[in-house]
């Protein structure tokens, strides 16, 4: 296989996956079959409940866990026979919070660079700890910092090799607003450098602000991997309100051919419809409100959120 | 050879091993101290020499590998079991770095903080009698060779073990007895004829033997025999951690 250079190099996948499965020592099936590309340079949510497989499947790919059955290809590198190769291009922020205790901020982030084989940078090392606000605390002894700090710490650690592709695994778990949106914002620069990143969230909001696609895991099994914008459109329902001038006390027969709700005093009336459906829909549907009457003050229109996509998916597949 | 890694590795355990500088000096330190007063003084009062040799100089040998030994074994067992417990491990698997690369680093540092520890209970020793080493380079040799083997193998005990206990298990049902039955204080000789026979089965004779003629120039078993089998498990706790590494025994799920 020749290195290509141009197209070739850039639309190659930053992660492959071919019939992972993963059974466990207990029997637990933890993975079934996953097919799975990761293109260069996106950022990656992978959503689903507790005990789906996200970890499990990151620990595969950073070689964690020993894959069942499958493949997995990193830039091309199989994470087996060619595991230097693979890894040295990864970084890994754990789901658990593990840190040294006695080492100080700045020994550690030396050690993780060290590791992975990178010669001494401090620059780079200065860098890191200053985006994650760490630089004032690079004395100090890890156990003596609060639990945010910890976990920039452990992203300081998976950064500190220059890593091409960044797994988080719940990065934000038990982090504070501003710290997650601070969180963001380094993830987002991570991107415009060029860095492809996975990561996972209960916080369904962040992979709706962050992800450029999104993938829906359950019971081992990928359901779903989708564009978030495209998904957002295809499965997202919009409710439309309209506040009406007068009180109705039921749907004219003529409209029930359209899904209506009418609230409890009767002054708003609920349309729920498939973006996907369109704007057709709401032209008929006014049309035929002039038609039979119906006046109203005013409208909004909200569009439903990936939490309320996620769980009906979820729901679905129970 | 990923050796940034073999350093940071080393550096980082290196780095341990200073902060607990103090109790890693002081025990050994101690408890030697101890041994001479309740063995040499004590026991030496009585036999007055073996083999030619005082006996309080006689057990030098045997008491520097009775602390090499379990001391190499529950550093490295600890240098390992410990990140595995605390979950750190993960940031070793997940790196770009070998078992023999992994290996190197552990291993090497706690071979490091054995061999000297061994350097200083020789230098207490020699505040309580004279010593003479008629081949340094050889107990050096013997030293080093003695601290890696079972550094190696106290590292194997560190992946395998998955609680305390059983951490500690080893080398109090097992490691323990072989080196008081060693021959750390007394010459085979001068047991019984069974348990003469009997001390052949157990390898730490063998170590202490050799050990003792780098210093004395004699021994009670051949010294070759001696180092063949020293290498023999060192090379079978290299395999030990080779198939650990490839299979992921203990340390991958
Ligand atoms: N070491 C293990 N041995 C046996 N079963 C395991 C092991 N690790 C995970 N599992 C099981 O595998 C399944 C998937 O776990 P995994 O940690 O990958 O889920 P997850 O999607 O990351 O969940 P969460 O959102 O809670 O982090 C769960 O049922 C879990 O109990
Ligand atoms: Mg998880």
């Amino acid at each position: 296989m020749g290195v290509k250079i141009g197209n070739g190099e850039r639309s190659r996948p930053a992660i492959s996956i071919f019939g992972l499965s993963k059974t466990y020592a207990s029997g637990l099936q933890a993975l079934k079959d996953i097919d799975l590309e990761i293109r260069r340079g996106e950022i990656f949510a992978l959503l689903g409940p507790n005990g789906a497989g996200k970890t499990t499947l990151i620990g595969i790919v950073c070689g964690l866990v020993n894959p069942s059955r499958g493949k997995v290809l990193v830039d091309g590198h199989d994470i087996v026979s060619e595991y230097r190769e693979a890894r040295s291009l990864v970084g890994l922020v754990p789901q658990e919070l593990t840190t040294e205790a006695f080492e100080t901020v700045w020994d550690t982030v030396n050690f993780s660079r060290g590791l992975f084989g990178r010669p001494p940078d401090p620059g780079h090392v200065e860098r890191v700890l200053r985006e994650l606000s760490l630089w004032d605390k690079r004395d100090e002894r890890i156990m003596a910092l609060s639990g945010g700090m910890k976990r920039r710490v452990m992203i300081a650690k998976a950064l500190a090799h220059e890593p091409r592709i960044l797994f988080l695994d719940e990065p934000t778990a038990g982090v504070d607003v501003e710290l997650r949106r601070e969180m963001w914002g380094t993830v987002r620069r991570l991107r415009e450098s060029g860095v492809t990143i996975i990561l996972t969230t209960h916080y369904i909001e962040e992979a709706e602000e962050m992800a450029d696609r999104i993938g829906v895991i359950n019971r081992g099994e990928l359901v779903l991997v989708e564009e978030k914008r495209e998904l957002m459109r295809k499965l997202g329902r919009k409710k439309l309100t309209l506040q009406l001038a007068e009180r109705l006390h039921e749907i004219p027969p003529a409209l029930t051919g359209y899904r209506l709700e009418l609230s409890e005093d009767g002054r708003e009336l609920v349309y729920t419809y498939e973006t996907q459906t369109g704007r057709a829909g709401i032209a008929a549907l006014l049309a035929d409100l002039n038609a039979a009457g119906i006046r109203f003050e005013d409208l909004q229109t909200e569009q439903s959120t990936l939490e309320e996509i996620f769980v009906g998916l979820v729901k679905g597949e129970r | 050879m990923n050796l940034y890694a073999i350093r940071a590795i080393y550096k980082f355990e290196m780095a341990r091993t200073f902060r607990t500088l103090l109790q890693s000096v002081v025990s050994p330190v101690v408890s030697t101290s101890l041994y001479f007063v309740v063995f040499g003084a004590a026991i030496g009062s009585r036999i007055t020499d073996v083999d030619g040799v005082p006996y309080g100089a006689f057990i030098v040998p045997g008491l520097v590998m009775l602390s090499l030994l379990t001391q190499s074994i529950s550093n490295a067992s600890f240098g390992i079991f410990f990140p595995k417990f605390t979950g750190t491990i993960y940031e070793v698997l997940s790196a770009p770095v070998s078992w023999l690369e992994v290996v190197i680093g552990y291993v090497g540092a706690a071979a490091t903080k054995s061999v000297g520890l061994g350097l200083i209970i020789l230098a207490t020793s020699s505040l309580f009698v004279p010593l003479r080493v008629e081949h340094p380079l050889w107990m050096l040799s013997f030293l080093l060779l003695t601290a890696v083997t079972f550094c190696l193998f106290g590292f194997v005990l560190g992946i395998w073990a998955e609680n305390f206990e059983k951490l500690q298990l080893v080398p109090f049902l097992i490691v323990t007895p072989l080196v008081f039955l060693g021959g750390s204080f007394y010459s085979i000789e001068m047991l019984p004829p069974f348990w003469q026979t009997a001390s052949l089965f157990n390898p730490v004779v063998y170590l202490i033997s050799a050990f003792r003629w780098s210093f004395y120039g004699s021994s009670d078993v051949s010294v070759s025999v001696s180092v063949a089998m020293t290498l023999v498990f060192l090379s079978a706790c290299l395999l030990a951690v080779r198939w650990i590494f490839k299979t992921g025994y203990h340390l991958r799920t």
